[in-house]
């Protein structure tokens, strides 16, 4: 294919993420070193209110928004360097923090609280994922042939559910008395408010997220396990592997390049949860760093958005994936070199 | 694999391992059958302590009446009948017209099967069941069959849909949907087919970019969305006054657009989240198809579209619906994208559900939002039902080419 056709064929969808991705990312990281308000000016104004032999006078100063001929207010966007990261980071207050030994001080800051959720939530989540997609995928592979398409239909359920839904459906499991926190309390024997306590809530949106990930794991395995060679496994056998040493040493190997996959996958969406904080109204207790951003662009009480502080948060956000994809992007162009 | 005797698991790990694939497959479907239940249920029941008393709705059958064995068991059998009475007609009225067998008029006929059906379970099921009733209850011990077994409202869906308007969103949702996964796949399968064929350092360095773009929070891009779709009109006016190209565009309308609010804007930040996705995997279907192909269309005189078009794309039906269930899946799931850059007026199902349990000063607000939860559900239940296979190929495509 010459270079011609290429750009033809390629042109319509990169032009599509030049303006709506590349584009944006500029803008934000422009953003992020910029304030946007609204001008005001000092205004003295002199009110009179007649009164006997002479007026009474009130001279007063107050700032007033100035407004353009067309009488709508007039904006102005100034350079403030690296204000917006500082109100974000706040490194006055982390290094005080540090300096008396009160580390529990810096995760009330929200960023921190924010990354501190997000890390763990990641990290907590992936080993679950793998070992249950791992061991959901070799059940099913051992299970009779004829309820393996009702299985895998149940299955994909939780993967395809609307986010948003599929937390509140957890959340209403557990929500006040309902039945899961009925069943929990007759177990402990002794009342539980779930949603009063940040640990629990926690807890319940990773295990959202593992149920709701866990089928796509399972599917990326089970068609590795369609592949997997026979004549290895019996081999094994003959050598007297045990069903554990078989499942460690020549399964586990076999599926070790789609490990990594669901691994990459999974690290990428986990880092970006949000929909969990919606679901389950967590922001008293729990925010993630990409739900951070969400807030600042959510108009407050007087309908401003915090654009600027959008874009720092945005931008600290980016840091963290690009650490995450750098080992990967290191990999994709061995490869591709050694295609060549 | 059966077969050979070896590989045989014991009686006893077999049975665990049923017994770990049923526990598997009660979680996961658990929490989505409960909140059915509960959406046909008035408050008290719904957020019931004893699990029986949601399955059973006692206050539900007081109030509001409910459903008896009889009933359930008519109904369930009329399901079953009508998702097999189609088949066999369609066998006996196409046997014997086989030349007008046409894909246009198989659908054109069914629906107005289905219709007939709807109208005859609408009109006459409730009639017939009755009758079953009064007949069993003249049976002596057939009383309990014909009396409530459980109880079941519709109120909370009649709330949502006709009294808070939820068609609204759901008519927002269908456009943003379709016009998502209409115009990803016509722009994905073009690069896709590109970057299947090229095997230069440029097309490598297009799908990285692409890997890193997918890898982006939404609330970043959304962020750089933002203030030009809020000041649009002010940002594009300069177009409208110039010389030639302003009385064009005054033609379409007398002022630049506001593109916060539309639902076409929408559409298109949608489609270009998702069209690193889309390449990807549109990459990895086209590079299945032999190259081959190509070249012999290209010998018999096709340009590179032609073959493209003529040659390509009618093997490539599986890998573009496939693709398009995930373009589906995306914007129909979408909530961040939505809620920030649609009005109330254009908002979709999934961030319009926010308002629901966000209200939630009464009990009867939380079961309204479980109603509307479902109703989002359903869709997405009867998507599975129909392309589980594509589903499972895609998600297995991404596997094999990493």
């Amino acid at each position: 294919m010459n270079p011609r056709t290429f750009y033809a064929f390629v042109s319509p969808s990169l032009l599509l993420m030049v303006v709506f991705i590349a584009l944006p990312l500029a803008s934000v990281f422009v953003q992020s070193f910029q304030v946007t308000q609204q001008v005001y000016q000092q205004v003295t104004v002199e009110t009179c209110t007649p009164g006997f032999l002479t007026q009474n006078c009130v001279q007063e100063t107050r700032s007033q928004a100035v407004l353009d001929e067309h009488g709508r207010p007039v904006v102005e966007t100034r350079f403030v360097g690296l204000d917006n990261y500082r109100t974000l980071l706040q490194p006055m207050a982390v290094a005080k923090a540090i300096g008396s030994g009160e580390f529990s001080d810096i995760l009330s800051i929200d960023f921190y609280k924010a990354l501190r959720f997000t890390l763990t939530f990641t990290f907590v989540t992936l080993p679950l994922v793998l070992a249950f997609g791992l061991l959901v995928a070799v059940a099913v592979n051992t299970i009779a042939k004829r309820v393996r398409g009702p299985v895998i239909f149940v299955t994909l359920l939780p993967f395809i559910i609307t986010p948003v839904i599929g937390a509140l459906s957890i959340r209403w499991l557990f929500v006040g008395d309902g039945i899961m926190t009925a069943a929990l309390e007759h177990l402990m024997g002794h009342d539980i408010a779930v949603f009063a306590n940040g640990w629990a809530i926690e807890a319940l949106m990773m295990f959202y997220r593992v149920w709701h990930v866990t089928p796509f794991a399972f599917v990326i395995f089970y068609a590795g396990l369609q592949t997997l060679d026979i004549d290895t496994l019996e081999s094994a056998i003959v050598d007297g592997a045990s069903r554990f040493e078989r499942l460690r040493y020549v399964v586990v190997p076999h599926l070790r390049p789609l490990i990594v996959f669901v691994a990459l996958i999974h690290l990428m969406d986990a880092y970006r949860v949000f929909e969990e904080v919606v679901g389950f109204s967590s922001q008293a207790y729990r925010i993630s760093l990409q739900w951070l951003t969400y807030d600042f662009l959510i108009p407050d009480n007087s309908g401003n958005r915090s654009i600027a502080r959008a874009s720092a948060s945005s931008m600290l956000t980016m840091i963290g994936i690009v650490i995450l994809l750098v080992p990967l992007l290191r990999q994709a162009w061995r490869d591709h070199r050694v295609k060549r | 694999m059966a077969d050979t005797k070896a590989l045989q698991p014991p009686t006893g790990l077999k049975l665990a391992t049923a017994a770990f694939v049923a526990l598997w497959a009660v979680v996961a479907a658990f929490p989505l059958v409960w909140i059915v239940v509960m959406s046909f249920k008035l408050p008290l029941d719904a957020f019931a302590e004893d699990p029986f008393q949601v399955l059973l709705g006692y206050q539900t059958m007081q109030e509001r009446g409910g459903i008896s064995a009889i009933a359930a068991i008519t109904g369930l059998a009329a399901f079953i009948a009508a998702l097999r009475v189609p088949a066999w007609l369609d066998y006996l009225a196409f046997t014997r017209m086989r030349a007008e067998r046409t894909r246009a008029g198989k659908i054109a006929a069914n629906a107005v099967l289905y219709l007939l059906l709807a109208a005859a379970a609408w009109w006459l099921f409730p009639a017939l069941v009755r009758g079953l009733e009064s007949i069993v209850a003249t049976i002596p011990g057939g009383g309990f069959l014909a009396r409530p077994l459980f109880g079941l409202t519709f109120e909370h869906y009649r709330a949502v849909w006709v009294d808070y308007g939820f068609y609204r969103n759901f008519i927002n949702s269908l456009i943003i949907t379709f016009g998502t996964v209409a115009i990803s796949l016509t722009v994905g399968t073009l690069a896709g087919y590109g970057l299947a064929r090229a095997n230069s350092n440029l097309a490598f360095w297009i799908l990285i970019t692409a890997l890193i773009f997918r890898a982006l929070p939404h609330s970043v891009l959304v962020t750089g969305y933002l203030p030009p779709f809020i000041n649009s009109r002010e940002i594009l006016m300069p177009l409208w006054d110039m010389p030639v190209l302003g009385t064009i565009l005054h033609a379409f309308s007398d002022a630049p657009p506001t593109l916060y609010g539309q639902p076409l804007a929408v559409i298109m930040v949608l489609v270009s989240i998702n069209q690193p996705f889309t390449i990807w995997m549109l990459r990895s279907f086209f590079q299945n198809i032999p190259t081959e192909l190509d070249e012999a269309a290209r010998v018999d005189g096709c340009s590179h579209f032609g073959a493209f078009w003529r040659v390509i794309m009618p093997v490539m039906w599986p890998g573009v619906i496939t693709t398009g269930l995930f373009s589906f899946l995306l914007a129909y799931n979408d909530y961040l994208v939505s809620s920030l850059l649609l009005d109330a007026q254009s908002q979709t199902m999934v961030p319009a559900i926010t308002g629901f349990f966000n209200r939630e000063t009464t009990t009867t607000d939380q079961v309204q939002a479980v109603a509307a939860a479902v109703s989002i559900t359903a869709p997405l239940f009867l998507l599975v039902m129909v392309f589980q296979k594509q589903l499972v190929s895609g998600l297995m495509q991404g596997a094999v080419k990493g």
